[in-house]
């Protein structure tokens, strides 16, 4: 059984691929290979995201209420899902795998101001909810229904590996049908995400006619997506 | 699929530093949250379930003592104590090797070292280990445990995530072992939070309860060792079979208004446990003592044909501890499982959520073989874990 075991995991791999992603660094968006966007000599994050969620033509009003890094990994699942629709899916067949180096730091900050003198003390519950990295998972769901798996994890920089080892025991066990997954980063106007649809082979024929050739998910091909742009 | 057995577990909370130190102070009764004035928690009093600093820094003595190591106490943060204390005795009596290779270790915790962003630490601690990779780098070298430990930050559902994602990652082949340790304190940054969202009770909690009035927060650590090698000495034999998460897609601070989401979890792990609701003889529930999350989970218990199953929160006890309440109520529901002895749900008296529930009110004998524990939290998510008799 141990030396079947593998071989019969790496067959059902070969069937799982990347549909679709994005990646979005300081002042530069990335989605399908394709460069969508870049400015030069962008300094403010804020700015940077609200630009881009003009030019995308994205209406979703909940998006001026959230935080540095939900804006982000909702801008970077809204890019995905532009190129490749997830419509077909039961809501429970999808699951959502985040990560990040900083957890919600760049919000915990922002909290923490509110409490740190006495005399003006307010802390906000709309700035609180976002201190916890999940929420970002809660947003994306919510825009989206999607009700499967969902699982947030921190690793001091981009894991490719932890991530597909994690997304391909939830592929192999059927829980998922299809999978968000990525890395989704802010600090200060510092930020990094990168988010692929996964897929398998035989649900991702519909695809968009945008060019994209699918790349196995791997983590050779995570790590390489995220070098790469 | 391969089974998943539980080894060893530990818990720390206001209530003792062990499991049996725990259940001890429940059976008889002791609630751990007090009304605490302490402005360096909050400007006002407020009821919190807080571990004993000096009975803290004498245990983590103990623990410093036998891996001999001769770093000060003072040289780890409040959290990292309680971490390296409950590690420390979960791993004294385990057969496991934290230099193993097959040995993963999986750190579950909302908010880390937070405290660090208070003025008075700022001088004491780098920024850096205000990072979750850091606090579990600073473990994982105390431990000398090989692997780079996983980080899970899923708010409350963290300490449940962390058990399920180990025991997937040992059925999957990738390891034979895992120690699993959550945990979290109580700080201002939390207990304002909390406040600011007015979901603080001025009582402590009584979860379900016709005149709960929202949650009390706590702090503790737990720690539970999963292996795919049954110990065959420590009898009877508990497993992990069947496990599931959702998500609302509803509300990010909100439960979901029909419960059916986390009803799909827990069918998922009922299906994959091969167990029906009837077979389900015990349910360690997540009750908050939130007015929607309680309503929630008993709407969620009747879809899933399980509101006749005795069920309580160990809330009640030593509040909710976050990142560390997954594990610390598996752990009390994994020593109702082997002890067939079922605990009061601390602070209910009379039934107040929508739909029907047998909480347990008073301490008793009770035959349980498989049960479910649950939990729910901010981002609509949801997890459900069967533990069971071999």
């Amino acid at each position: 059984m141990g030396a079947t075991l593998p071989l019969f995991i790496r067959k059902i791999n070969m069937d799982r691929i990347i549909t679709a992603y994005s990646h979005i660094t300081e002042n530069k968006v990335i989605v399908n290979d394709r460069l969508i966007f870049y400015q030069e000599n962008i300094v403010n994050f804020a700015d940077f995201v609200k630009i881009v969620y003009k030019q995308e033509m994205i209406n979703y009003p909940r998006f001026y209420k959230m935080d540095a890094i939900s804006k982000l990994g909702f801008l970077a699942v809204e890019l995905v899902l532009k190129e490749k629709t997830i419509a077909g899916y039961r809501p429970e067949a999808v699951g959502v795998i985040m990560s990040n180096s900083s957890s919600s730091l760049d919000t915990d900050i922002a909290h923490n101001e509110t409490i740190k003198d006495r005399s003006s003390y307010f802390p906000s519950p709309s700035v609180f909810v976002y201190t916890l990295p999940n929420i970002i998972i809660g947003e994306v769901c919510i825009k989206n229904k999607i009700k499967g798996e969902n699982a947030f994890l921190i690793s001091e920089a981009f894991n490719g590996k932890l991530l597909c080892d994690y997304a391909d025991e939830l592929f192999d066990n059927k829980r998922v049908e299809a999978c968000l997954c990525g890395w989704v980063e802010v600090m200060g106007n510092n930020c990094n995400a990168l988010v692929a649809l996964v897929e398998t082979a035989d649900r991702s024929a519909d695809s968009s006619g945008s060019g994209f050739k699918p790349m196995l998910f791997n983590a050779e091909n995570m790590n390489f997506i995220m070098k790469r742009n | 699929m391969k089974p998943v057995y539980i080894l060893n577990d530990n818990m720390i909370t206001s209530l003792g530093f062990t499991t049996a130190e725990n259940i001890l102070a429940i059976k008889k009764g002791t609630i751990g949250i007090r009304t605490v004035n302490d402005p360096l928690l909050y400007p006002n009093p407020v009821p919190v379930s807080i571990v004993n600093d000096d009975l803290l820094n004498e245990r983590l003595g103990e623990a410093l003592a036998d891996h001999h190591k001769t770093s000060p106490s003072d040289a780890f943060t409040r959290l990292e104590k309680f971490f390296i204390i409950s590690i420390h005795d979960v791993l004294k009596n385990s057969p496991v090797e934290k230099g193993d290779p097959r040995t993963l270790l999986v750190i579950s915790t909302t908010k880390g070292n937070i405290d660090l962003l208070e003025d008075r630490f700022k001088s004491k601690f780098s920024h850096k280990r205000l990072y979750l990779w850091e606090l579990g780098r600073v473990i994982q070298q105390f431990f000398g445990f090989v692997n780079m430990p996983v980080i899970v930050s899923n708010a409350c559902i963290s300490g449940v995530l962390a058990i399920i994602i180990s025991a997937r990652f040992l059925q999957s082949g990738a390891f034979d072992h895992a120690v699993v340790a959550g945990g979290d304190i109580a700080t201002e940054f939390v207990i304002s939070g909390f406040q600011s969202f007015q979901a603080l009770s001025p009582d402590p909690c009584k979860p379900f309860d016709l005149n709960r009035t929202g949650l009390s927060l706590g702090e503790g650590c737990g720690s539970i060792v999963l292996s795919i090698h049954p110990d065959t000495s420590r009898t009877p034999l508990v497993r992990v079979s069947g496990a599931s998460v959702s998500n609302d897609a509803n509300h990010i601070s909100g439960p979901s208004r029909t419960g059916e989401e986390l009803s799909w979890a827990i069918n998922q792990a009922m299906e994959q446990a091969r167990v029906s609701p009837r077979e389900i003889s015990y349910i360690s529930a997540h009750g908050t003592a939130t007015l929607f999350n309680d309503e929630m989970e008993s709407k969620a218990l009747e879809n899933c044909e399980l509101s006749n199953v005795p069920v309580n929160s160990f809330k009640g006890y030593w509040g909710h501890t976050l990142g560390a309440a997954g594990i610390i109520e598996s752990v009390a529901t994994i020593s109702t499982l082997r002890s067939n002895y079922l605990y009061r749900s601390a602070g209910f008296d009379t039934l107040g959520v929508p739909s029907p529930l047998r909480v347990i009110t008073t301490n008793r004998p009770g035959e349980v073989n498989a049960c479910l524990k649950t939990a729910s939290g901010f981002g609509g998510c949801n997890a459900a874990i069967i533990y069971q008799k071999d």
